[in-house]
């Protein structure tokens, strides 16, 4: 095939399939002499984004953060890619297509991967205003826009995807949700009976009112959406609908061409994804495959690895697909795998229900006992990936395969259990086809041993993300198996994590860098561990950081409680909480500029920073900063910085809180408070945002109902939105969902790690830590929150006590024999008006 | 073979100048030392207090330690490490400080510089 005549593909859509069928293209014919001219048609105004995790949209992801590749992904590859095109007709016979805008571009292959839209019904009142699909990031934002003014809302389908979508509706603050489905149970094509129950049980805690057995027979209102009627004469009163009643392949344009499509929808292809012109193909959810449509993400990358790979010369056919799923419904585990309703003389079923815990778990089991062929988990998929393996890969079953959902109850370890035992064949990440043998070759061989790299290497787990924490198994087990024991111990002279020391300084009460050493470590410490200490120590007692022994131990800033720049001078940055200050100080600071010669630059944080002070004037500068009522900016520390406000409804008339009052009760609230690494807020007065809160550390945004609270922003080299904690709350509660989270990263960080990588490296991610804070999942809310109390209540300006100490204020001197006298190696050179650092030698 | 070289003792400061397992910086002929006083092992130091990778006044107010047996203090500006007792540098690069002699008397500090 590989001619130079037929080299020209052309993509119809731009959705997971498309997408990854350019991406498999390119990968295997990199080397190639004569390359392929790709060209890609899509519908939609966006570059190929993520459809799998489109809930997380309403989440805080952006459109960038589903996006599958940057624009520039496409420029790079020499893709044409047109947007907001599709083809609207092919000519067969010329082998061209032509797209909306009139484009005519000529093909020698052809790939459909159109997709599928939304299925809706044919009720009366469909097309009145309120009603919604879910489907594409367009529709996510009608569906936002119009919810800021509706109360009562309701999805019509009870499938995976109507579950997210309900959600979604109480996330964006509707009153009620209502899920309305027609048959008598939820994820009717996933689970059975007594699995729905459960779920629907734990969904309703959640605050999902769900209407099984409902045949909707019309939508009411005038124009506008108000109600569902139902066959049975009920009615439910609501203001918006979002219908979710399964897909549509999107043949109309294959149908128009001539090819053969399925009656009931679906362009029919053979088991090459070859459709009726061999010219021609379709992969995706628009492909009619073993006469049917595969609605998951998994089959439609193994259709465009099948294509891709015919086009450049390996023949394989498309294996009808396991279609088991794993799944988090609103942090509820819902899974099913192999067949999860085998019945019947062939199978032998094992149940085990708990109604109070919310769990359900079935496996059905050969009528000989030695082979899984499938089941349903509900509440508690922990088992799932190892089930799914032995299911698929016909592992022979223990003597008590009950111990499979139920644990080992006494006795030998449960044989086959565990990742290592499977077999190398085993495909752990079935989205790229990736084998147990392929990861541990990567970890063992090549030392790949974080998710990230392996992503990198493999590609696994970046698909629909469910095999990564299997993957994480394997990492640990080929580790452990070669020996290595993971365990991020501080340095040589202390032979704990952070964490570890934190806790034994607590225990023993220790407050010194010497007792701590003495009890504990060994040495004579070093530029690790001593910072590290005097992190943990102001962290457990908030004393004064350069009393008793602990002076020598801060790093270079917290010593002389300044920032150390070019030239040994040092900067100073006095608190101004929430960026507000009074003409008066803003005099004050001018005047000691002036006095002691500064360069004054005002910082990305909302305060001024004052440069060039040599260490001997520092003691001075600030008993004149203090006396004109500053405090320490512990711009130096470990610590908050500021809390960046925007003016809110004070002034600004889009505002609609007050995002200075609490951005100054909130820096006040946590000044001086010293963390494994320092920490910046931020409070927004509205949704736009202007304090750029979602950068922050933790963020605040004004909604009109209270705050949203978000946590692990950050900015920097590696920059990452906050995610969202909790929405809507007022205050008092943000305040104390604040003092959790900042005591758990305090007690629990390793040494100078920001909170971002922090909730990054976290077993259980954001789920995790919500779970911890808002829900007090460990039952530590309460004790964290003292803890964080006792800090506060100890809180004093340490500059106000270096200013009335003379032992302390004599520490800050250039000449142990010589204290008036300046470093005379101290150069200034000119800069604008006023002076810069002399450069160093490089 | 020995080499001898002439040193001249200089006062410095007195012990309490000096911070327990910290430094100072004392003027001496016109030339910065920097003093450093290991107390858990009741040793005292005396380096140049230029950091040679960007020439920075500095060394004083930098983090004393150990690594293994040998002392050692690490630059405040890039965390360059040199030992107190060679001057070499332990962080991998090509540099090294002048290390002194220290004398502890009578509650005083004195340094010796080659005369």
């Amino acid at each position: 095939m590989n001619t130079q005549n037929n080299r020209r593909i052309v993509v119809l859509g731009n959705g997971m399939a498309g997408y990854k069928f350019c991406e498999k293209l390119i990968a295997k014919q990199l080397g190639s002499a004569i390359p392929f001219t790709l060209t890609v048609f899509g519908e939609e105004p966006r570059i190929a984004y993520d459809r799998v995790h489109l809930s997380a949209y309403f989440a805080g992801k952006t459109a960038d953060d589903l996006a599958l590749a940057p624009e520039s992904w496409y420029t790079d590859n020499n893709i044409q890619l047109y947007l907001s095109d599709p083809v609207i007709a092919i000519d067969r016979d010329r082998k061209e297509v032509r797209s909306h805008h009139g484009h005519v571009v000529p093909y020698d292959y052809l790939i459909f991967a159109t997709g599928s839209s939304a299925f809706v019904p044919q009720i009366p009142g469909v097309d009145k205003d309120g009603v919604f699909v879910y489907r594409t990031l367009e529709d996510l934002d009608l569906i936002r826009t119009y919810a800021t003014k509706a109360r009562h809302g309701a999805v019509l389908g009870g499938g995976l995807l109507g579950l997210e979508a309900a959600n979604a509706l109480l996330d964006l603050g509707l009153e009620a949700a209502h899920v309305v489905e027609f048959a008598p149970r939820l994820m009717p094509r996933q689970i059975d009976a007594a699995g729905s129950a459960i779920l629907q049980r734990r969904l309703e805690d959640l605050g999902l009112q769900i209407h099984l057995n409902k045949s909707t027979q019309q939508l009411t209102g005038d124009g506008v959406i108000n109600g569902m009627q139902f066959a049975d004469g009920s009615l439910l009163s609501i203001d918006m609908l979002v219908i979710s009643a399964g897909i549509r392949p999107r043949d109309e344009l294959a149908k128009r061409s001539g090819l053969d499509v399925h009656p009931r929808g679906g362009i029919v292809v053979d088991n090459f994804l070859q459709t009726s012109d061999p010219a021609i193909f379709a992969i995706g959810e628009c492909a009619l495959v073993h006469s049917m449509i595969y609605g998951l993400v998994a089959p439609a990358y193994d259709m465009a690895d099948v294509v891709a790979a015919r086009l450049t010369g390996t023949e394989r056919e498309f294996q009808p697909f396991d279609m088991s799923t794993k799944l988090k419904l609103i942090g509820v585990d819902v899974a099913s795998f192999g067949d999860a309703f085998a019945e019947g003389d062939d199978c032998r079923t094992v149940c085990y229900e708990n109604k109070a815990k919310g769990v359900y778990k079935r496996i059905n089991i050969s009528a000989d006992g030695t082979t899984l062929l499938g089941g349903i988990l509900v509440g508690d998929a922990a088992e799932y990936n190892q089930l799914l393996q032995v299911c698929k890969n016909k592992t022979i079953l223990p003597p008590d395969p009950e111990d499979l959902i139920l644990g080992n109850r006494g006795g030998e370890d449960v044989p086959g259990a565990g990742v290592m035992s499977l077999p190398d064949e085993a495909l752990i990440c079935s989205c790229e086809a990736v084998t147990k043998a392929q990861l541990c070759h990567e970890i063992g061989e090549n030392g790949q041993t974080t998710i990230d790299a392996l992503k990198k290497s493999t590609k696994a787990c970046t698909g629909c993300g469910g095999c990564t924490p299997m993957v994480k198994d394997l990492i640990q087990a080929v580790q452990k198996q070669q020996g290595v024991y993971v365990r991020n111990v501080l340095c040589e002279h202390f032979d704990y994590t952070r964490q570890e020391l934190l806790d034994l300084a607590k225990i023993n009460q220790l407050t010194t860098y010497g007792a701590v050493l003495d009890t504990l470590g060994k040495g004579d410490g070093c530029e690790v561990c001593k910072p590290a200490v005097a992190s943990i120590l102001a962290s457990l007692w908030n004393e004064n950081i350069l009393e008793k022994d602990r002076a020598p131990i801060q790093d270079s800033n917290d010593r002389y409680l300044a920032n150390l720049q070019r030239g040994g001078t040092y900067s100073v940055v006095p608190r101004i909480p929430g960026g507000e200050i009074t003409p008066d100080k803003l005099i004050a600071i001018g005047q000691v500029a002036k006095q002691y010669g500064l360069y004054t630059k005002i910082t990305g944080g909302q305060r001024i920073d004052l440069f060039g002070a040599h260490v001997g004037d520092l003691p001075a500068i600030w008993e004149q900063l203090i006396a004109a009522g500053f405090e320490s900016g512990h711009a130096y520390g470990k610590a908050l910085r500021t809390v960046k406000s925007c003016v809110g409804t004070t002034w600004c008339r889009f505002g609609v809180q007050d995002s200075v009052s609490f951005a100054i009760e909130i820096e006040n609230r946590y000044k001086g408070i010293r963390a494994p690494h320092k920490f910046k807020s931020g409070v927004s007065g509205c949704v736009r945002e202007c304090a750029e809160a979602q950068s922050k550390d933790f963020g605040i945004i004004a909604t009109d109902k209270g705050w949203n609270l978000y946590v692990g922003g950050n900015g920097g080299a590696k920059p990452q939105h906050a995610h969202l904690l909790v929405s809507d709350v007022d205050k008092a509660t943000c305040v104390k969902l604040i003092d959790r989270f900042l005591m758990f990263y305090i007690k629990t960080a390793d040494p100078l790690m920001r909170t971002a990588t922090w909730i990054n490296k976290m077993e259980g991610g954001i789920t995790y830590l919500k779970a911890v804070v808002v829900e007090d999942s460990l039952g530590i809310a309460a004790e964290l929150e003292g803890e964080m109390d006792a800090l506060i209540a100890n809180y004093s300006c340490e500059w106000k006590a270096v200013v009335e100490s003379p032992a302390l204020r004599q520490r800050f001197t250039h000449f142990v024999n010589a204290p008036t006298l300046k470093d005379p190696t101290v150069q200034f050179a000119p800069m604008r008006d006023q002076i810069q650092a002399q450069d160093w030698i490089r | 073979m020995t080499t001898t070289e002439t040193i001249t003792w200089h006062v410095a400061c007195q012990t309490a100048d000096v911070p327990a397992d910290g430094g100072a910086c004392a003027l001496i002929n016109g030339r910065q030392i920097a003093i450093f006083h290991l107390a858990r092992r009741n040793e005292w130091y005396a380096t140049d207090n230029q950091c040679p990778h960007r020439q920075q006044m500095i060394l004083s107010r930098g983090m004393t330690g150990s690594v293994g047996d040998e002392p050692k203090v690490a630059c405040p500006f890039h965390k360059k490490a040199f030992s107190l007792k060679t001057g070499a540098c332990l962080s991998g690069d090509d540099y090294q400080i002048d290390t002194f002699a220290v004398r502890i008397e009578n509650g005083m500090v004195y340094i010796g510089l080659p005369a």
